[in-house]
C-alpha cells in the first residue's frame, strides 16, 4: 500500500495555510468548523448534515417511544363508567343523535334502528375523520366527503375508501333509558 | 501531537456521501415505520408498536454507529 505523504498529495488534497500558520488540526473548534477551504467546507457541510438526519432519526424513536408510552397508559385504564345518552321516546326509529362518552371525546352517533334497538359508533369517519350521517334506508352509514359507506348494523365498512370499521360504543337500555357503557376499537 | 487521518479529503469525502445516502434512507424508512404504526395504533391494533419501536430503535443505533465512525475517521 502506498503511503501517503505530503509530496504525493495531489493540489486539490493540500491544505490551504491558515492565518496563523499553524497545522489544520491545530486550529481553534470554530476554524475547523468554518474552513477557507472549499473542499474542506464541503466535507464539513456533508459531515454537519449527516449528523442532521442522525438527529432526525433520534427524533422518529422518540415518536416510537411516544406511541408505545401513549398505547400502555391507554391500555391501562379503567373503562368509563356507563352514562345516560338519550331516553327511548326522545328518538323515533330511524332517528340519531350526537353525544359524547366519556364526556369531552370525540363525537358518537347514536341510531334507533328499531323499537327496541339502537346501535352507537364514532362519528368519525375512520378514513379522513370526516363525520358520517346515517342513511338509514340503505341500513347503512354514509361519509358524504369521499363517497365512504359503513354497516349501519355492525359498523364494517361496505364500500369507498375506509377500510376500518367504525369504533362501536356498546349499550344497555335501562328502564326507558339508553346507556353507554364502553368503546369497542374495531379490528384493522 | 495531532493525529493525521488514515485517508485523504477525497476519500473522506466518497465515504461521507455513501454515509449520507445510507442515513438518509434508514431515516426514510423509519418515518415509513413511524407512520404505519401511527395509522395501526389509531385503527385499533396496539400490538404493533413495540416492534416498531424497537426497529426504529435498531435503525437510530445503526446511524448514530455510523456517525461515531465519521468522527473517528478525522
Amino acid at each position: 500500500m502506498t503511503r501517503l505523504t505530503a509530496d504525493s498529495l495531489a493540489d486539490s488534497e493540500r491544505p490551504v495555510a491558515s492565518p496563523d500558520g499553524r497545522a489544520a488540526d491545530d486550529q481553534p473548534k470554530w476554524r475547523r468548523d468554518f474552513p477557507i477551504d472549499s473542499g474542506q467546507d464541503d466535507y464539513v457541510s456533508r459531515r454537519e448534515l449527516v449528523k442532521f438526519m442522525v438527529l432526525t432519526s433520534g427524533a422518529f424513536v422518540a415518536g416510537q417511544v411516544w406511541l408505545l408510552v401513549k398505547s400502555v397508559f391507554e391500555g391501562s385504564a379503567a373503562a368509563p363508567p356507563a352514562m345516560a345518552i338519550a331516553s327511548v321516546d326522545e328518538l323515533p326509529v330511524g332517528g340519531a343523535k350526537t353525544f359524547e362518552f366519556p364526556a369531552g371525546s370525540p363525537p358518537r352517533l347514536l341510531v334507533r334502528t328499531g323499537p327496541a334497538s339502537f346501535v352507537a359508533y364514532d362519528q368519525q369517519c375512520t378514513h379522513l375523520l370526516c363525520p358520517v350521517v346515517p342513511a338509514f334506508e340503505q341500513n347503512r352509514l354514509h361519509c358524504p366527503c369521499h363517497n365512504g359507506w359503513f354497516d349501519l348494523a355492525t359498523g364494517q365498512p361496505v364500500a369507498g375508501p375506509p377500510r376500518r370499521p367504525l369504533p362501536r360504543v356498546t349499550l344497555e337500555l335501562r328502564g326507558g333509558t339508553v346507556y353507554a357503557t364502553g368503546v369497542e376499537l374495531g379490528e384493522s | 501531537m495531532s493525529r493525521r487521518s488514515r485517508f485523504v479529503r477525497s476519500q473522506r469525502m466518497t465515504i461521507v456521501n455513501g454515509m449520507l445516502a445510507f442515513v438518509v434512507i434508514v431515516a426514510v424508512l423509519q418515518l415509513w415505520l413511524l407512520t404505519a404504526s401511527v395509522n395501526a395504533y389509531l385503527g385499533g391494533d396496539d400490538t404493533i408498536v413495540l416492534p416498531a419501536a424497537l426497529a426504529s430503535l435498531a435503525c437510530f443505533g445503526l446511524n448514530a454507529g455510523l456517525l461515531r465512525y465519521l468522527y473517528r475517521l478525522e
